[in-house]
């Protein structure tokens, strides 16, 4: 009889992936509890259709790839329409003026636009606050494409989103952000 | 043809967004260009965005070197509920 290459072993999961999966689940999602929450589902899922193991992975491969639906599923959770509704304009939507900056979003002059300031701890947890004050969805991927650097085609493939979509996301995110700094750090 | 290359505030504030990552076209270089050439606040906006992405990029260095565990406690509280599914 064929031997399988791979084989499970849940007892050993905890011990030798717990941390892996933790780690892949909050640079993803930025959210310690939430990571938490996804790796237990995960290995509650892995345990449910452990009968559908073929052995052609690794462990460790099999339950990422269970992770990264669980990832998909709660991104495509806050992309649902509550989160849409979050997003705050910075151009006019119609009319003749469509694309140019509503008037009370154009940019400001920064009376302190120092580079000194980039070792300043507070500065740091400002621009922790204003990326937490985002919608979760543009909050997630501005994270992943700027704090933990992704290539664009990962995030695009992680998350199933087109290339665009990702741009119209960052440029939100961003446009949105540079407002929050600008109330708070640079005009404060 | 220079109507295809007239872009709005919009657009033009994505490129730039999209040129922080070093991700733009020729053509989309070319469109901002040419949409600098009378919007002082796009320019402005892009000025700005250089220095917010040089404070990013260090935010991204120090995230880098932390490395995210479970606690004991949180891995025994785990295995005690796979045992718990498993039976």
């Amino acid at each position: 009889m064929l031997q399988k290459q791979n084989t499970l072993d849940p007892n050993k999961w905890i011990d030798e992936y717990a941390d892996y999966l933790f780690n892949y689940a909050i640079v993803r999602v930025n959210n310690s509890d939430l990571a938490k929450d996804l790796v237990q589902d995960t290995f509650f899922a892995g345990l449910k259709s452990a009968k559908n193991f073929q052995g052609k992975a690794s462990e460790r491969t099999w339950l990422v790839s269970i992770l990264k639906r669980k990832v998909i599923d709660h991104y495509r959770k806050i992309n649902s329409k509550k989160g849409q509704a979050e997003v705050r304009m910075n151009f006019y939507n119609d009319g003749e003026n469509e694309g140019n900056w509503l008037e009370e979003r154009v940019p400001q002059d920064w009376n302190n636009a120092s580079e000194k300031a980039i070792e300043n701890e507070e500065l740091k947890s400002q621009i922790d606050v204003c990326i937490d004050n985002l919608p979760e969805k543009y909050a997630m991927v501005f994270r992943m494409k700027t704090i933990q650097e992704f290539e664009t085609e990962e995030i695009c493939k992680e998350l199933e989103i087109s290339t665009s979509n990702l741009w119209v996301i960052i440029h939100r995110a961003r446009t949105q952000l540079r407002k929050c700094m600008e109330d708070n750090w640079f005009n404060n | 043809m220079f109507k295809r290359l007239n872009i709005t505030c919009n657009e033009a504030t994505k490129i730039c967004d999209k040129n922080q990552y070093g991700e733009i076209t020729i053509l989309e270089k070319i469109k901002l260009k040419i949409h600098f050439l009378n919007c002082v606040i796009c320019k402005l906006y892009t000025k700005q965005n250089l220095l917010l992405s040089l404070f990013y990029k260090k935010q991204a260095e120090a995230c880098k070197k932390v490395h995210h565990c479970l606690t004991s406690e949180e891995k025994e509280v785990l295995k005690q509920k796979i045992k718990e599914v498993k039976t």
